[in-house]
C-alpha cells in the first residue's frame, strides 16, 4: 500500500491539477504535482498512488551510494582492529 | 533504474551484513513496521543472511490488514446501494468483512471498482454525474496526503457525487500502543521510510525516549533495511555498553527529511482530525485515525451510509490489549497477534493449509504487504518460495 516508486519528471502537462509526466525508467505515466508544486523538469520524485509525495534528495544519494561504496573497506578496518585486540 | 538498482547490490548487501556481525555483540529482536519492508527482507532473503540473533519482528504495517471488518461492512453495504460506484485500491478488494469481501459483493451485482489512484475515482464521478461515487480511502500517512488533495479538489469545483469513505490510520500511536505492552519484545524499531517521507520522524522522537526504543528511519531496498538494521543494532549496543538517550535516526535520507514535506502535511491537517479509531485484530487505538473534517461533510460518506448500516463508533470495539487479539471469524487464525509482532506467520496452524492467498482466513494473507502473505510466497520453506527458488 505504501509502495511508492522513484521516477523523472519529463515534462509538466496542462491540467486543472498540477500534473506531469514521469518516467520510470522505459515506462512514462502522468503524475500528480500537487504535493510537490516546486518539482522541475529533471527532477527525481517518489511516486505513491498516482501522486508525486517527496523530492529526492541527489546530494544524499550519492552519499548513501558512496557509504555503500566505502564499507567493503570499514569492514577490513574493523576485522584488523578485531585481530590486533 | 536509477535510484533502484543500486539499492540491491549484491556486494553492498554482503558488506553490510559483515557490518552487522561485527558489531553485535549479543542476540537483538528489531521490529519493522512497514509491510512494504517485509516483503523486501522476504524477497530479499535477508533473514537468512543475517546472525541469527538478529530477529527480526514484523509489524502491524499493512494498512489493508488493520481496516476494521465494520469498515468493510460498511464499504459493501454502499455498493449494493443504488447509483452508487464503490472504488477503491485492488488490495482492499479481497479482504473479507465479516459476511464477504467488496470482490464477492461484486459477483453478488454490487457496483465495485478497482483505482490506482483517488484521482481515478475522482474523474469516474466527473465522468457519470448521475452516479454518486464513493471512494474506499485507506492507508497510513503516505496515501493520506493523496486522498487529501483529492477531497479538496472535489470540494473547490463542487463534485457533489464525489464522497470518501475513510480508513486512514496513523503509524505512532499504534506504536505507542505496541511498546506500552509491559511484555513487549522489541528492542528497536524500523520506521517506515515513506510514511516518514510525508510525516517527517519529529513525531517519533517522544516515542523513542519514553519507551527506551531505538528508532531508524529506514528504506524499502535491501541496503536500505540492512543500513537500517546495522545504525540500530549500533545504536543498541551503545546503549547497553554506556546507556545514554535513545535516538531517532534517518537512513532514508534521500527521500525523507526531518519535517517530511510540509505541503503535504498541511493539506492533512486542513482535510482531516485525529479520531479514535479500531484497527483489525488490534483493537481501538487512541488517535488511530483520521477522519474528514466537518467542513467536507458534503463529501463525507461516513454520513451517508444506508440506514440497514451501524455507524462505527469506536466505543464498539474493544479497547487495544497487548497480547490479546480482538475476535476473528475463525478461531484458528492468529492473524491479530501476527499484527503485533507476537507469533510468526508460520507458528499458525491454518497457514498454508487452510489458509492461503487464494482462500485467506486473516488479512494479513491477503493483502500485497500482509506478514502471511510474505511468509507463502518467499519464506524458504513455502510451497511457492521453493517452486521459485
Amino acid at each position: 500500500m505504501c509502495l511508492a516508486i522513484p521516477g523523472q519528471v519529463v515534462r509538466l502537462l496542462e491540467a486543472e491539477l498540477p500534473m506531469a509526466d514521469v518516467a520510470f525508467g522505459s515506462i512514462v505515466k502522468p503524475i500528480c504535482l500537487a504535493l510537490v508544486p516546486d518539482a522541475a523538469v529533471g527532477d527525481f520524485v517518489l511516486a505513491h498512488v498516482g501522486f508525486a509525495v517527496a523530492k529526492l534528495d541527489e546530494a544524499e544519494a550519492e552519499r548513501t551510494r558512496a557509504l555503500l561504496g566505502e564499507l567493503g573497506d570499514l569492514s577490513a578496518l574493523d576485522r584488523a582492529k578485531e585481530a590486533s585486540k | 533504474v536509477k535510484h533502484l538498482v543500486e539499492y540491491r547490490d549484491h556486494d553492498a548487501v554482503k558488506r553490510l551484513v559483515e557490518r552487522i556481525r561485527t558489531t553485535m555483540t549479543r542476540p537483538w529482536r528489531v521490529m519493522e513496521i512497514c509491510g512494504g519492508q517485509t516483503h523486501s527482507i522476504m524477497r530479499a532473503g535477508l533473514q537468512q543472511l543475517l546472525p541469527s540473533e538478529l530477529q527480526l519482528i514484523h509489524g502491524p504495517g499493512c494498512p489493508v490488514c488493520v481496516t476494521a471488518e465494520e469498515r468493510i461492512d460498511q464499504a459493501i453495504a454502499l455498493a449494493f446501494e443504488p447509483n452508487t460506484i464503490l472504488c477503491t485500491f485492488g488490495d482492499m478488494l479481497r479482504v473479507p468483512g465479516s459476511q464477504r469481501s467488496l470482490l464477492q459483493a461484486r459477483a453478488e451485482g454490487a457496483k465495485v471498482a478497482m483505482v490506482t489512484s483517488p484521482l481515478d475515482a475522482l474523474h469516474l464521478a466527473r465522468k457519470q454525474p448521475a452516479e454518486r461515487v464513493v471512494f474506499f480511502a485507506v492507508g497510513f500517512e503516505t496515501t493520506a496526503p493523496t486522498t487529501a488533495a483529492t477531497v479538496r479538489e472535489a470540494h473547490a469545483r463542487r463534485t457533489r457525487n464525489f464522497s470518501v469513505l475513510t480508513a486512514h490510520v496513523r503509524v505512532p500511536p499504534a506504536l505507542t500502543a505496541l511498546f506500552s505492552a509491559p511484555d513487549h519484545e522489541i528492542d528497536g524499531l524500523l520506521a517506515a521510510g515513506h510514511v516518514c517521507s510525508v510525516m517527517g520522524y519529529e513525531e517519533y522522537v517522544p516515542i523513542a525516549a519514553q519507551f527506551g526504543v531505538p528508532i531508524v528511519v529506514t528504506g524499502f531496498e535491501p541496503t536500505d533495511i540492512l543500513q537500517g538494521l546495522l545504525a540500530c543494532v549500533a545504536q543498541l549496543e551503545r546503549l547497553y555498553e554506556s546507556g545514554g538517550e535513545c535516538d531517532v535516526l534517518n537512513r532514508y535520507a534521500r527521500v525523507v527529511q526531518p519535517g517530511g514535506n510540509p505541503v503535504a502535511r498541511a493539506l492533512i491537517e486542513s482535510v482531516f482530525e485525529i479520531t479514535d479509531l479500531p484497527w483489525r485484530g488490534l483493537g481501538t487505538i487512541a488517535a488511530g485515525g483520521l477522519r474528514l473534517r466537518p467542513e467536507f461533510a458534503l463529501h463525507d460518506a461516513s454520513l451517508q451510509l444506508p440506514r440497514a448500516t451501524s455507524p462505527m463508533g469506536p466505543s464498539e470495539v474493544e479497547p487495544f490489549r497487548a497480547g490479546s487479539a480482538t475476535a476473528v471469524p475463525n478461531p484458528r487464525c492468529i492473524s491479530g497477534l501476527v499484527l503485533q509482532g507476537r507469533r510468526r506467520p508460520t507458528d499458525c496452524p491454518a497457514f498454508g493449509t487452510e489458509c492461503t492467498p487464494e482462500r485467506p482466513l486473516g488479512a494479513p494473507m491477503v493483502s500485497g504487504e500482509g506478514a502471511c502473505a510474505a511468509y507463502y510466497r518467499h519464506a524458504p520453506s513455502s510451497p511457492r518460495g521453493e517452486a521459485r527458488g
